[in-house]
C-alpha cells in the first residue's frame, strides 16, 4: 500500500514536472489527454470489453476555452498529492469543496459544480495511470452484500453472514480487502435494494449457498471491482438481475463490457463472463407478467434503439431478440412484478428454477 | 399661413362648403354651444386631464410654429416657457417662434375659432392635420381660467408688431378681440408669440413637456428649441444639428386607390371638370387619359358623362373599376423623411450611447397614400442596462407619447425577433437592453387608430415596412454587438487568464517543489507574448483533437 502511495505521488510529480519544464523553456504549457467520448471508444472483441481509442486532445492553459479546465487539472492533482502525503482519503464531494474557491480579484471560481471536479479526477486517472482510489479519492459507498464470506479490512474480520438485516455496506475502495473465507457457488447482483432485502430476509444466500449483492441504480466502481475480484480470484460465476427495461439492460452492459466514460479502466472493472439472469422477455411470457406492464416512454424507446446500435450488441442475436421483443411489447416491467405471484415467489421459485436450468442470456 | 382656406365642419362628419344641403345643416349646427361641444369631446382633442392638457397645449403651439417656419423656409428657433400662474394648479404656457408672422386679420380666426385650418383639405406631409389644436388650447385656457389668449405677431421687421387678446364666443364659435394694439417687439425679426393660462399639472418624466421637447428636437434636426421649465431659471437648449431645411414635402392630389366611395361621390359633385374622363385625369394623380378611359370602360360608364350626374350606383361601379385597374403608385416626393445621417446626428446629441444606426426605407404606399418609414437606434453605455428598450414613436416628425401598446410601431417591434441581433426578449414583449429605438412614419396622411392621434393603425403595408426597417437596423446592431461586446468579453476573459497564473503556479509549486515566483514570472511572459493571437483565435469550444499514439 505504501508503495502504491509512493508510486502515485511520483506519477503526479512527473506530471507537474512535465508542465514546469515547458514553462521554464517559455513554451505554452499543455496537457495531453486521450479523448473520452463515444467517438473514441472501441469494442475489443478479443478481451470482450470496451476500450479507449487513440484519439488525443490537447489542453492549453492560454486558450480561452481550455484555461479553466487546465487550472482545475493541476489544482486537483495538487489536492490528490496532498492527500497522498498525509495518507488521508477524501470523497469526491470533499475534493469539490477543496477546489471550490474564488480566484483572487475575480468572481470566477476554480470549480462551480461537482461534475467539473469529478471529470478532472477521471482525467487525472488517465494522466497518472492510477485509479481514483489510488489517488486517495473515494466515491460514496453504496450497496450491500451478504453471503457466507469472511473478509479482512484494515485488520478487522468481517463475516458477511452475520451482519443482521442490513448486510455489509460495500466501500468505495475494495483494493485492500482480503478474502479470508469464501463459501459460495455464485454471485447474484441485483439492481434493486428492495429485492436484495427480500432475498436477504428469505436467507436465500444461506439456502442456495451464494452471495447476494446490490446497489441502487447504476453500480459503483467499488461494487464492480468487488464483483470482478470474486469472479477472478475465486472463480465464482456472476448473474445479473435487473428490471425489464433499457436501463436495466444497460447496467448489465456496463458490468460486462465496461462503460464509455471509464473505458480507460475497463480492465479493472469489466467482467466479460457475466450472465444476464433476468428479467428477460421470455420470463414475461413464461411467468405471465404482461398484466404488470408499464408503457415505454419516448426516452425509453430512444435508449433502447441507441443501445441496440452499440458495437458490442449489434452482432449479438440473443440480445437483438430481447430488444426487439421489448419494442414489440412497447412496455417494460419491474423485478417486483414477480411479487404478484407471492411475496417469496422470487426466492423460492423464480431464481432456483432459472439457475438450475441455466436460463441465462450471455 | 397665407394659403388659409376657410372650412366649416360639424362635430361629427366633415361637410363641404359647396354642398348646399350640408351648408344649411352646418349653419344650424353652429347654433350648438361650442363650449359644450368642447367639454364633451375634450378627450378627442387631448385635454382629458390637467396633466395631459399642458402637454397638448405646448405640442399644438410648437407643431404650428414648426409648420409655419418650414412653409416660409425659415430655420425654426422655438422658445417655450412654462411657469406657474396665480391660483391652484394654474400654469402659463408661452411659445414664441421666428416664423413669418401672421397678418392681423387672420389672427383671431386662427387662434379663436375651432376647426379652422389650412391643412385638413390638402394631401401633404404636415404636423397638424385637422386645424383643431391651437384654438382648442385657447378654448381650454378660457374655460379653466377665464383669461384670454394673448398673441403678438410681427410680419415685417421694419414695422411694429400686432398685439391682441382673444376670447372665443362659446355660443357662436366666433373669436372676439377684447384688446388690440400695435407695439414695438424686438425679440424677433418676424415671428409669433402666444401666451395662454390654463389649469394644469406639471410633471417630469414620461409623457411630460420636457420629454416632448426632447423628442421633438430629435425629429427636427434643423430646429433649435429653448425651454424654460417652471422649476428652474436656467434654460434647457436643444440646438439644431443642421442648417439645411428639410426637403419641402410637395402637395399631391389623391391617388385613386386611396379614395373611399363616399369621398369619390363628393369629389364627383365638387369637381370643375366637365367629363368623367377629365375628372379622373385632373382630380387624381397618376391617371393618364388612357387609364381614365380604361376605368370608365370597366365601369360601363360613358367617359364624356358629366361628373355631377353620376348616381350612387354608377359611382359604386366606378369605385370598383378603380380597384380593378392597374394604376401607377403615387409619386413619393410628397414625403420628406428626416434621413439617415440627420437621424444619427440628432440621436447622438440627445441620447448618450456607444453605437448609433439609422435606416430610411424607400417610399411605399398604403391605400394610395405614399409613406416612408425610418428607424434609428442608439445602443450601449449611458442607457439603462436591464430594462425594456425605450421606444420613440413619430408620425410626420411629431412624437407620439400615448397609447404605445395600440400602435403599429410597438406591435412591429414586439413581433421582431431581437434575439437574432444579440438582445434578450421575452415572448410578446419589447426587447431588453440598453437601447433607444426610434421609428418615424412620414406620410401625406397618417392613419391613426383614433382622433387623439397617438397610435398608428396597423395597415399591413405599414407594418411590413416598419418591420423591414427594424430588421435592417437590427442587423447593424447585431454586427456591432458581435464585434464589440464579444470582443470585450474576449478581453475580459484574457484578463482573467492573468488571474489564473498564481493559482496554476501555486499548484505546480506544490507538485514539483519548483519556485512559485519563477513559474509565475515565466507564465506571465508566455501570456504576454501569446495574447494577440489568443484574442484573435477567440473561443474554440472543444479541446483540440489530434490522432496519435496512446499514452
Amino acid at each position: 500500500m505504501v508503495d502504491k502511495n509512493k508510486l502515485a505521488r511520483q506519477r503526479l510529480k512527473l506530471f507537474g514536472e512535465g508542465i514546469v519544464a515547458d514553462i521554464l523553456k517559455k513554451k505554452q504549457p499543455v496537457i495531453d489527454l486521450p479523448v473520452r467520448s463515444v467517438t473514441n471508444v472501441k469494442f475489443n472483441e478479443k478481451s470482450g470489453t470496451v476500450q479507449l481509442g487513440n484519439k488525443m486532445a490537447q489542453r492549453f492553459l492560454f486558450n480561452l476555452a481550455h484555461a479553466k479546465k487546465f487550472m482545475q487539472t493541476v489544482e486537483v492533482a495538487k489536492i490528490s498529492n496532498d492527500l497522498l502525503k498525509e495518507e488521508k482519503h477524501a470523497s469526491l464531494r470533499d475534493v469539490f469543496y477543496m477546489a471550490k474557491r474564488s480566484i483572487a480579484g475575480t468572481k470566477t471560481n476554480i470549480v462551480d459544480d461537482q461534475v467539473e471536479s469529478d471529470k478532472v479526477i477521471e482525467d487525472l486517472e488517465l494522466i497518472s495511470d492510477m485509479s481514483r482510489e489510488q489517488l486517495n479519492i473515494n466515491a460514496n459507498k453504496m450497496g450491500s452484500v451478504a453471503g457466507k464470506v469472511i473478509v479482512e479490512d484494515k485488520g478487522d474480520k468481517i463475516d458477511w453472514s452475520k451482519l443482521g438485516s442490513g448486510g455489509w455496506s460495500i466501500p468505495s475502495n475494495v483494493e485492500e480487502i482480503q478474502f479470508a473465507k469464501v463459501n459460495a457457488q455464485y454471485v447474484i447482483y441485483m439492481e434493486k435494494a428492495a429485492v436484495w432485502e427480500r432475498l436477504h430476509e428469505d436467507k436465500y444466500w444461506d439456502k442456495h449457498n451464494c452471495i447476494i449483492m446490490c446497489s441502487q441504480g447504476q453500480s459503483t466502481r467499488g461494487i464492480r471491482r468487488l464483483l470482478q475480484r470474486l469472479h477472478q480470484e475465486h472463480g465464482l460465476p456472476v448473474y445479473i438481475l435487473t428490471d425489464f427495461d433499457p436501463w436495466g439492460f444497460y447496467i448489465y452492459s456496463v458490468l460486462k463490457f465496461g462503460s464509455i466514460s471509464l473505458a480507460h479502466i475497463s480492465d479493472q472493472l469489466a467482467i466479460p463472463e457475466i450472465k444476464f439472469l433476468g428479467i428477460t422477455a421470455d420470463d414475461i411470457e413464461k411467468y405471465d407478467l404482461k398484466k404488470h406492464f408499464i408503457k415505454l416512454k419516448d426516452t425509453d424507446t430512444a435508449r433502447l434503439k441507441q443501445m441496440g446500435s452499440y458495437e458490442w450488441f449489434t452482432k449479438n442475436k440473443l440480445w437483438q431478440r430481447q430488444f426487439k421483443m421489448m419494442k414489440d411489447f412497447g412496455s417494460k416491467a419491474e423485478i417486483q412484478a414477480l411479487s404478484a405471484r407471492g411475496i417469496s415467489f422470487i426466492s423460492e421459485k423464480y431464481l432456483p428454477e432459472k439457475i438450475k436450468n441455466k436460463d441465462f442470456i450471455d | 399661413m397665407s394659403r388659409v382656406a376657410q372650412t366649416k365642419l360639424s362635430e361629427t362628419k366633415e361637410k363641404k362648403k359647396y354642398d348646399t344641403k350640408a351648408d344649411e345643416l352646418a349653419t344650424k349646427q353652429r347654433e350648438i354651444s361650442v363650449s359644450e361641444f368642447f367639454l364633451k369631446n375634450r378627450h378627442l382633442l387631448g385635454f382629458d386631464n390637467p396633466r395631459k392638457s399642458i402637454l397638448t397645449a405646448v405640442k399644438e403651439a410648437v407643431d404650428n410654429s414648426l409648420d409655419a417656419c418650414e412653409e416660409a423656409g425659415i430655420l425654426p428657433h422655438v422658445i417655450v416657457r412654462v411657469k406657474a400662474a396665480e391660483g391652484q394648479d394654474k400654469f402659463k404656457v408661452v411659445v414664441q417662434d421666428n416664423g413669418p408672422g401672421i397678418i392681423p386679420e387672420q389672427v383671431p380666426r386662427i387662434f379663436g375659432k375651432l376647426l379652422y385650418g389650412s391643412k385638413f383639405h390638402k394631401l401633404s406631409q404636415t404636423r397638424g392635420q385637422q386645424g383643431i389644436g391651437i384654438s382648442a388650447t385657447a378654448m381650454y385656457g378660457q374655460l379653466t381660467t377665464g383669461k384670454p389668449l394673448k398673441v403678438i405677431t410681427k410680419t415685417n421687421p421694419k414695422k411694429p408688431a400686432y398685439y391682441c387678446e382673444i376670447v372665443i364666443n362659446t355660443k357662436t364659435n366666433e373669436p372676439q378681440i377684447i384688446k388690440e394694439e400695435y407695439k414695438e417687439w424686438d425679440e424677433v425679426q418676424t415671428g409669433t408669440k402666444l401666451a395662454v393660462e390654463m389649469e394644469a399639472i406639471y410633471q417630469k418624466g414620461k409623457r411630460s413637456v420636457d420629454e416632448y421637447l426632447k423628442l421633438t428636437a430629435i425629429s427636427n434636426p434643423h430646429t433649435t428649441i429653448t425651454y424654460y421649465p417652471p422649476d428652474s431659471n436656467d434654460a434647457i437648449e436643444f440646438p439644431r444639428v443642421t442648417d439645411k431645411m428639410p426637403k419641402e414635402a410637395k402637395e399631391i392630389k389623391p391617388h385613386p386607390y386611396g379614395v373611399e366611395l363616399g369621398m369619390l361621390m363628393k369629389m364627383l359633385q365638387d369637381t370643375k371638370a366637365t367629363t368623367l374622363q377629365s375628372f379622373l385625369q385632373t382630380d387624381f394623380c397618376r391617371v393618364s387619359a388612357h387609364v381614365a378611359k380604361e376605368i370608365c370602360d370597366k365601369a360601363k360608364l360613358y367617359e364624356k358623362a358629366r361628373p355631377a350626374r353620376i348616381a350612387r350606383q354608377e359611382a359604386e361601379a366606378l369605385y370598383k373599376s378603380i380597384q380593378e385597374t392597374k394604376i401607377m403608385a403615387p409619386p413619393s416626393d410628397c414625403v420628406s423623411p428626416i434621413g439617415e445621417e440627420l437621424l444619427v446626428k440628432s440621436l447622438q446629441k440627445e441620447v448618450t450611447a456607444d453605437f448609433y444606426a439609422a435606416i430610411t426605407r424607400p417610399p411605399s404606399v398604403y391605400r394610395g397614400n405614399p409613406f416612408v418609414v425610418e428607424c434609428a437606434i442608439a445602443f450601449g453605455n449611458g442607457l439603462p442596462q436591464d430594462e425594456l428598450v425605450q421606444v420613440f414613436r413619430y408620425a410626420n416628425r411629431v412624437p407620439l407619447q400615448y397609447e404605445q401598446s395600440a400602435c403599429a410601431v410597438s406591435k412591429s417591434i414586439v413581433d421582431t425577433t431581437w434575439r437574432n441581433y444579440g438582445l434578450q426578449q421575452s415572448r410578446g414583449a419589447l426587447p431588453l437592453g440598453p437601447m433607444v429605438l426610434m421609428v418615424h412614419l412620414a406620410s401625406v396622411w397618417v392613419p391613426f387608430t383614433s382622433e387623439s392621434k397617438e397610435a398608428i393603425a396597423s395597415y399591413p403595408e405599414i407594418v411590413k415596412e416598419i418591420k423591414l426597417a427594424l430588421q435592417e437596423c437590427g442587423r447593424k446592431l447585431g454586427i456591432y454587438i458581435r464585434k464589440n461586446i464579444k470582443a470585450k468579453e474576449q478581453r475580459d476573459k484574457a484578463n482573467l487568464l492573468e488571474r489564473f497564473i498564481p493559482e496554476v503556479a501555486g499548484a505546480l509549486h506544490s507538485l514539483t517543489g519548483e519556485s512559485k515566483s519563477a513559474i509565475e514570472e515565466k507564465l506571465k511572459m508566455i501570456l504576454a507574448r501569446g495574447l494577440p493571437a489568443l484574442l484573435k483565435a477567440g473561443d474554440e469550444e472543444k479541446e483540440e483533437e489530434k490522432d496519435g499514439g496512446q499514452k
